[in-house]
């Protein structure tokens, strides 16, 4: 009894670690990788070493270590919330597991029908990555959903989906899809090509416009205060009067609410297209038509 | 002659990239009506107030597109253009 709760303990400390030690990572790395300059750039992911592959070089980014960072965090998260689960809830952590899980399926239920019950996991892991990855910002370090690339990886994964729930009924029912009035056949084309893209660019638009402001923001206060305060002598005339606290706000907004909400709309357009592409009626006659 | 040819590209881009934003007037204008109409809903029926807040927030995450389109625009002039195009000139130069 005594071995199996310090086992429990130990494991605990365990996962723990991995939601903490992924973050500390993260933060050595850009301490230990960014160069030294004192004005304030705006720059991409930073390419850390070049994978070389027989069609074409792999570049390992910023964005790319960051989101695996993420990964190992959220799985860190969900072992630790669902470590010593038992059939009656009497721990706190076992309530917020709880939690997430039905409402994730209240969600998934509400918006996608029955039939899709399944998604629920999927949508899960959607807004825990997306909105994990926007949070990074909040350590400093790079957000992995400020690169177009990682947007636009789970963009396309949501159109293969929408695609194969499309083809359920085969090609000719996906075909038609298109052309329901046939005049405006193009225009359909267009705007299925055009959901993807705009997937992707919305996510990343909005998590890159809140960097690029707030570092636009913080070097107009550093000019503002270095004018100010610029004729003081010594150590006063250095003091970082405006960039105390004023960008906290604006932190809070673009990086905690606008990331946030950016999952959730990713999160809700995927159930969205998925559930509004699939041809529901067709393919619950044609079920029926088979089973009898 | 080559550092007007450059200077030129690099204001071209600038400017391209300020009128390029002027494309944030359209969302501005459609979200300020989505809210008002949030609004008036929330006004008319308070017990309907989470359902109104989401639906507002998706409606206006949609129509925010076209003026995030601007802004990627207006970000590849100002980041990626300049070094691109002075390239192009510089190869035609040779």
């Amino acid at each position: 009894m005594e071995n199996n709760k310090e086992r429990f303990k130990m494991l605990d400390t365990v996962y723990m670690l991995m939601i903490i030690l992924p973050i500390v990572c993260g933060i050595i790395i850009k301490i230990l990788t960014t160069p030294q300059s004192d004005d304030i750039a705006i720059s991409g992911a930073r390419i850390f070493f070049t994978l070389k592959l027989p069609i074409q070089d792999l570049p390992i980014t910023e964005s790319q270590i960051n989101s695996w960072l993420v990964m190992i965090s959220i799985i860190g998260l969900c072992l630790f919330l669902t470590h010593g689960i038992k059939e009656k809830a009497d721990t706190k952590r076992q309530h917020v597991a709880e939690w997430i899980v039905e409402n994730t399926e209240k969600l998934v239920n509400g918006n996608m029908g029955e039939y899709f019950s399944g998604f629920a996991p999927f949508i899960a892991a959607i807004l825990a990555l997306s909105a994990f990855s926007s949070l990074m910002a909040l350590f400093g370090l790079y957000a992995p959903t400020s690169d177009v690339n990682v947007t636009a990886g789970w963009a396309i994964l949501v159109f293969f989906l929408i695609t194969y729930y499309k083809m359920k009924c085969g090609p000719v029912v996906y075909a038609k899809s298109f052309a329901d009035p046939v005049l405006l056949a193009p225009l359909n084309i267009i705007s299925e090509i055009a959901t993807p893209i705009s997937m992707a660019f919305r996510h990343y638009g909005n998590v890159l416009s809140g960097s690029v402001i707030s570092v636009l923001l913080a070097s107009g206060l550093q000019g503002l205060s270095a004018i100010i305060l610029g004729k003081l002598p010594g150590f006063l005339g250095e003091f970082p009067l405006f960039q105390i606290g004023i960008p906290a706000v604006l932190s809070i907004y673009f990086d905690v609410f606008s990331g946030v909400l950016q999952a959730y709309i990713f999160a809700m357009l995927t159930m969205l297209y998925v559930a509004g592409g699939f041809p529901a009626d067709e393919y619950f006659r044609r079920k029926a038509v088979k089973n009898n | 002659m080559l550092e007007l040819a450059i200077g030129i590209i690099l204001g071209s881009c600038a400017l391209g990239a300020g009128v390029a934003m002027i494309a944030g007037i359209g969302p501005g204008i459609g979200e300020g009506n989505a809210v008002a109409k949030a609004c008036e809903a929330i006004g008319r029926q308070p017990e309907c107030k989470g359902n109104v807040t989401t639906t507002m927030l998706m409606g206006c995450a949609v129509a925010e597109t076209t003026g995030l389109y601007a802004l990627v625009i207006a970000i590849l002039l100002i980041f990626v253009a300049p070094g691109r195009l002075v390239n192009i000139l510089m190869d035609t130069i040779k």
